[in-house]
């Protein structure tokens, strides 16, 4: 199992390697083929008022006077051990891991990802767990109650979760909650450690509108697995077995017909912690997604790497715990 | 509710009475009861005045700031909001309508004491000013301040550089973080800590306005660290910072290191101010509407999808339309032909229906028809109009007539330039393309972005020439609200660059260039004033420019809002410094 | 309706009368219907048969013939509100089919349980096959997880299971197929049930571990003194182990009667083909008797008449028809032995003997 799990940690590394290069590449070789040269992106950077000195200036500080590879390896050393830079009188040393000082605000970039993480990461398990709970118990009473009004209305209500598009939900919501009928006073994101019910109130209709399009999914999946699920033989056996119907449905049933929700649980959720950006603009949150946004309309390289990295980083992680996970529910693939 | 109320008016009444005696009612002044004022009520009087201390002012901006570092940025709404915790050596008077345009001192005794020849201009720095941290604020930090930001573009590159281009070896100093020497730039004397003298290499009267701009707000050397300043600001205003999340948000309290008895312009009421960042733009909207915050800090009005709910209907009369200070208009690149010829850039003129250009543009709200280049809102404004049209629809006959005496009696075929992320530019341009095809002007549109509009293609001579760019969109605000600060980016030959140039029109002429260089060095303001309307007047002559519209916002001033009024000086939006809040 | 109405109206007698006392199981006209969106499935339509203690029953037919519902519907396993199940089933002197499900629930596994086909999936994969047992004998038992676990080592030592105490902790997936059955098997057994339903328990096994399977269950009933029901759809498990046989055909018996009866004067076409399709292995394959032809009945619609008319090769034989209009009763055709068939006894004795008996 150690080697195992080594072995998928170093694997995660050389991945996210693989991803640092690509944006890399992609950053600087997609806009050099729009004609973009490192001139023009310094120039942006100075703004309204730039002047060829600037521009040089900012060129040389920023390092994009360096050749592409001597950049990148910097960008990697840098995480690995930091770096200084000098954006004012002193030059200031950056711990590792730094990802490097943002092209247009200069503020180090690792210390706006922590504090964006969190935000982002609030925002995806506490709709998690709404989806799991309000998915999964709609699955399986749609399974149970297959074909009964229950199953349809609940179906119908799914197949409208799935296909409503989250920045409507969300915008409802807000309309409806915050100003109409004013329940919320905010939608904003205090931090759990200063006080967990605020944190969860004032999260409460981001969740709730990521959580209806997720739900909406994790019914149908649940629904789907439960019904053949309950029809395997070994239901039939457990039922044999004398075992009281609750206990069948949910030792029996529904542990086997969960396993491929942890997949697909685990990749949704590594993937939304970093990409919900559009619950983050619907509700002003400020999260990775939506600074990862902002950040590509910069043209921010050290903004941009990071964020996918982290994101990149959430995905990788999420899958290895799947991993983990999936081995520990089904003692099949331990051994395989 | 009732309690705020009455409070509010027994204020206003306060505060009527107030204004009265000190400046002869320069502002029509609201009703007596600050929450019923009327729609535009803010535009020439402060709405729901009041001398109540306390609560809290909430803005909400939908994007981050440049900086507010007060050396960093060269946005308007950082400018003004930034006096909160900075004090500059002058700034604008925190009062409405045309008032607000008057430059009063601030951290300076009094204006600007100038030479002669305009070039050397000195100032008394007022005794007692201290930072948040106790310390006494001297010339010396505001001298650094200047340094800072306009000569260490490594660090801090987004603030404009105008002390760079008129301070005497600007071009030779190398910034305080590269050139360690203590006595630091040569042309900027403090023989005291509470005199500071700077020498120009030209003369320049606007100099106090230069004065107003945030850079000159105190920094102490030992507390700069850069670029990263921003995340620790030491404050020289009533207000500090408690609290600060890049591109999120801050707060700001009360600084007790601020004494009142120093500061005649700032009231300084609300005991705390929160500044929110990234809040989707409707939300802004929806917040404002629904009385959660008390401004959008980005004061250039509210969405189009908003328009409608506060247009009319109770809320219209919670809405101030002002004048943004920038004028939409057309260049006509006197370089591409046949617009080297003045008839055929007279035809233009009249050809052109400007209404529908507004109308194109977002109507009334949006803006006014424009027939001159300087916008009714900066110092200098003259009302003229060269080449009227009825009901500024266009002039058929009169263009036609225009194009025989240019050789082109059935019309040309050119290009019109506009930003293709900025759908408004797009449509104008539609509505100029069509009104052009009346009197057989065709013209191609070619659309831009604007990331690069000036820095590529527009602001490019050499590309416009190559491909015969005639006609292009443009836009223009002062940076700051004289004639001069407005004319001489756009109009001044100087201002042609290889790229990166405002001055579109390639416009080189000789007694223009003069009347600018000579009316900025006349230190008789009132006279001065009147040269930039003579300019715009000259401008004008050549047909180079087709103003357009006269922009505008429409601003939404909240109930619990309070002492609200529009600032000419800042783009026509709300001023921060007075704005407080009942709640 | 009264046992004595049933009689009156045709219904055959118990299967054996001489211990009718003794009769543990006694099925009376089971009918279970399926709902389904094609039509009205008559999977069991008026099964009736009688299982003593210590006895063995064997069900005989082809898949789909409606062996399996019968033993789920004895188990009351027909939950769906699709199935209609009626008639009766007296188990020890209680009535289930009308009984509360909860009741019927706590029978299941103690007094009655049941061995799977296909223990690989039958057994769930995620759980050890000691918790498996465990749970089955927890269930019924109030005891501590410890004292259940040494039962089921209990349980797979006598099963035959090597390593007991080890094996207890492995998942089904890492035992071979032999000793999956006798873990099904171990774990059907661990609450000592009256009546045990092995439905087709060696059928995904090797030969010679069926024998062993099979020797395993006839020690374990003498060991329990169980009424047994094998389900099969081969003869051949169930010549040496049943006390009786019922053949059943589309959803209906065609003939039962004491084992040795059935195999040595079987009076249905459809028995002497499952006869015919028995491995022997004392003859040549090209010897043997051509099996049944054709497919099993839809049981939606099944055949009018004798519902194995399409498949008779005799169906000529009764005159005017009758075979494909009147659907024939059980009628005795020996000492408790009974057949459903038009033809006429003296037909069916010469078929038997002249054409039949020596093929096989």
């Amino acid at each position: 199992m150690a080697a195992y799990i080594i072995r998928r940690v170093f694997g995660a590394v050389l991945l996210l390697l693989v991803v640092s290069a690509v944006t890399f590449a992609i950053f600087f070789l997609v806009p050099r083929l729009g004609g973009q040269t490192a001139d023009q992106l310094a120039t942006q950077y100075v703004g309204k008022d730039a002047n060829p000195e600037s521009v040089a200036a900012i060129k040389k500080n920023l390092g994009l006077d360096q050749p592409l590879y001597v950049q990148y390896w910097d960008f990697i050393k840098a995480i690995v051990a930091g770096a200084d830079y000098k954006f004012g009188p002193d030059a200031t040393h950056c711990d590792a891991p730094c990802f490097g000082y943002s092209f247009k605000s200069h503020v180090e970039v690792w210390p706006q990802l922590t504090e964006r993480i969190p935000v982002s990461f609030s925002l995806a398990i506490g709709a998690a767990v709404i989806w799991v709970i309000s998915g999964v118990t709609t699955g399986v009473i749609s399974a149970l109650r297959k074909g009964k009004p229950v199953d349809r209305i609940a179906m119908i209500i799914a197949l409208a979760g799935v296909s409503l598009p989250i920045f409507f939900t969300g915008q409802v919501l807000n309309a409806l909650f915050v100003y109409e009928v004013p329940i919320w006073e905010s939608v904003e994101y205090i931090p759990f450690t200063e006080s967990p019910v605020d944190w969860a109130w004032h999260l409460m209709l981001p969740w709730i509108s990521l959580a209806f399009l997720f739900s909406a999914l994790y019914a149908r999946l649940t629904r789907a697995g439960m019904l053949e699920t309950m029809s395997e033989d070994y239901i039939r056996t457990a039922r044999a077995k004398g075992l009281k119907e609750s206990t069948v449905v949910t030792k029996h049933g529904l542990r086997s017909a969960l396993t491929p929700i942890v997949t697909i649980f685990g990749m949704d959720f590594g993937l939304l912690v970093g990409t919900a950006v559009l619950t983050e603009t619907v509700f002003s949150l400020q999260g990775i997604g939506a600074y990862a946004v902002q950040s590509i309309k910069d043209n921010d390289l050290p903004i941009v790497m990071g964020v996918t990295l982290v994101a990149a980083f959430f995905i990788v992680f999420c899958n290895l715990v799947v991993d983990l996970v999936y081995a520990a529910i089904d003692p099949r693939v331990r051994y395989s | 509710m009732k309690t705020r109320r009455v409070t509010a008016g027994v204020a206003s009444v306060l505060a009527l009475s107030l204004g009265a005696a000190a400046c002869g009612g320069g502002g029509k002044d609201d009703d007596g009861n600050g929450g019923n004022a009327k729609k535009d009520a803010a535009l020439t009087s402060i709405v729901n005045a009041s001398d109540k201390k306390g609560g809290t002012v909430t803005y909400q901006h939908s994007d981050v700031p440049d900086s507010l570092d007060p050396g960093n940025s060269y946005y308007g709404w950082v400018m003004n909001f930034s006096r909160l915790y900075g004090r500059t050596l002058t700034t604008f008077k925190p009062a409405a309508g045309k008032e607000g345009l008057e430059v009063v001192p601030d951290l300076a005794e009094s204006l600007g004491k100038p030479s002669p020849d305009a070039k050397t201009w000195t100032y008394k720095l007022r005794k007692g000013v201290k930072f948040e941290d106790g310390t006494p604020v001297t010339s010396k930090d505001v001298k650094y301040a200047i340094e800072r930001s306009n000569f260490a573009p490594e660090a801090l590159s987004n603030g404009p550089t105008y002390f760079k281009a008129f301070l005497e070896g600007g071009d030779k100093y190398k910034g305080p973080y590269k050139d360690k020497s203590p006595e630091g730039i040569k042309s900027i004397e403090t023989p005291d800590d509470h005199t500071i003298v700077f020498h120009l290499n030209q003369p320049f009267a606007d100099f106090d306005y230069l004065a107003t701009f945030s850079q000159t707000a105190p920094v102490p050397r030992a507390k700069d660290d850069g670029a990263k300043y921003v995340q620790h600001i030491v404050s020289s205003g009533p207000y500090k910072f408690q609290s600060y999340q890049e591109g999120r948000s801050a707060t700001l309290v009360r600084n007790p290191e601020w004494d009142p008895k120093t500061d005649p312009i700032r009231k300084a009421l609300p005991d705390k101010v929160e500044i929110k960042f990234k809040v989707n733009p409707v939300t802004v909207d929806n917040n404002l509407l629904s009385d959660k915050i008390t401004a959008d800090a980005a004061g250039t009005g509210v969405q189009p999808q908003t328009q409608p709910k506060v247009l009319s209907g109770k809320l219209a009369k919670q809405t101030d339309i002002s004048y943004a200070g920038a004028t939409q208009y057309l260049a006509l690149n006197v370089h591409v032909k046949p617009f080297d010829n003045i008839h055929c850039r007279k035809a233009v003129q009249y050809a052109i229906d400007k209404q529908s250009v507004v109308d194109a543009m977002g109507g009334a709200p949006k803006g006014d028809v424009a027939t001159t280049l300087l916008p009714p809102t900066v110092n200098g404004y003259t009302k003229f109009d060269t080449y009227a049209t009825p009901g500024n629809k266009g002039d058929v006959d009169k263009a036609k007539d225009e194009l025989k005496q240019c050789g082109k009696p059935n019309g040309f075929t050119t290009n019109l330039t506009a930003r293709s992320d900025r759908p408004a530019e797009v449509a104008a341009a539609t509505a100029i393309q069509n009104a052009l095809k009346k009197v057989g002007i065709q013209a191609e549109i070619k659309q831009f972005p604007s990331g690069k509009y000036f820095s590529n293609f527009a602001g490019v001579p050499s590309y416009v020439h190559k491909h015969k760019l005639g006609m292009m969109s443009m836009a223009w605000g002062a940076d700051w609200p004289t004639g001069y600060g407005f004319l001489d980016q756009i109009v001044n030959g100087a201002a042609i660059k290889p790229s990166g140039g405002n001055n579109l029109m390639e416009l080189d002429d000789p007694k223009i260039n003069k009347a600018l260089k000579e009316g900025i060095a006349n230190t008789d303001e009132a006279e001065r004033t009147k040269t930039w309307g003579e300019i715009d007047k000259m401008v004008m002559d050549t047909a180079t420019v087709v103003p357009l519209v006269y922009r505008k916002n429409l601003l939404f001033r909240p109930e619990s809002a309070a002492n609200v009024t529009v600032t000419q000086a800042y783009l026509g939006m709300y001023d921060y410094v007075l704005m407080s809040s009942a709640k | 309706m009264s046992k004595l109405e049933k009689a009156a109206l045709g219904e055959p007698a118990p299967l054996a009368q001489s211990d009718a006392d003794d009769v543990f199981l006694s099925v009376r006209d089971l009918r279970i219907h399926f709902d389904t969106d094609d039509g009205l499935v008559k999977s069991v339509d008026g099964v009736s048969f009688d299982v003593a203690r210590g006895r063995t029953l064997g069900i005989v037919g082809e898949s789909g013939s409606g062996k399996s519902v019968t033993s789920l519907g004895v188990m009351g396993l027909h939950r769906s509100a699709r199935a209609k199940v009626s008639g009766e089933v007296w188990l020890d002197g209680q009535e289930l089919i009308g009984a509360h499900p909860d009741e019927v629930r706590r029978l299941r596994g103690r007094k009655m349980a049941m061995i799977f086909q296909d223990p690989l999936s039958a057994m769930h994969p995620y759980y050890t096959v000691g918790h498996q047992i465990v749970e089955a004998y927890r269930v019924h038992h109030d005891v501590s997880k410890k004292i259940a676990k040494q039962r089921a080592v209990e349980m797979l030592d006598r099963v035959g299971i090597p390593e007991p105490g080890k094996r207890v902790d492995s998942y089904p997936h890492e035992f071979s197929g032999g000793m999956r059955q006798r873990a099904m098997i171990a774990m059907a057994l661990v609450n000592n049930p009256e009546l045990l339903i092995a439905d087709e328990p060696t059928t995904a096994l090797d030969v010679t571990v069926q024998a062993q399977i099979l020797d395993l269950i006839r020690d374990l009933q003498k060991e329990f003194g169980s009424a047994v029901i094998m389900i099969t759809h081969d003869l051949g498990v169930v010549a040496e182990m049943a006390d009786d046989l019922l053949v059943m055909y589309g959803g209906r018996c065609v003939e039962r009667g004491p084992a040795e009866a059935v195999f040595s004067e079987p009076r249905h076409p459809y028995t002497w083909g499952l006869l015919g399709s028995m491995p022997r292995l004392d003859r040549d394959e090209t010897d043997r008797l051509i099996p049944v032809k054709g497919q099993p009945p839809s049981l939606i619609n099944l055949p009018p008449g004798c519902a194995f008319n399409p498949r008779c090769p005799y169906a000529d034989i009764p005159k005017d028809d009758v075979t494909r209009t009147v659907r024939p009763e059980l009628t005795e055709v020996g000492s408790r032995h009974w057949a459903a068939c038009h033809m006429s006894q003296e037909q069916r004795e010469r078929i038997w003997t002249e054409e039949i008996a020596p093929k096989l």
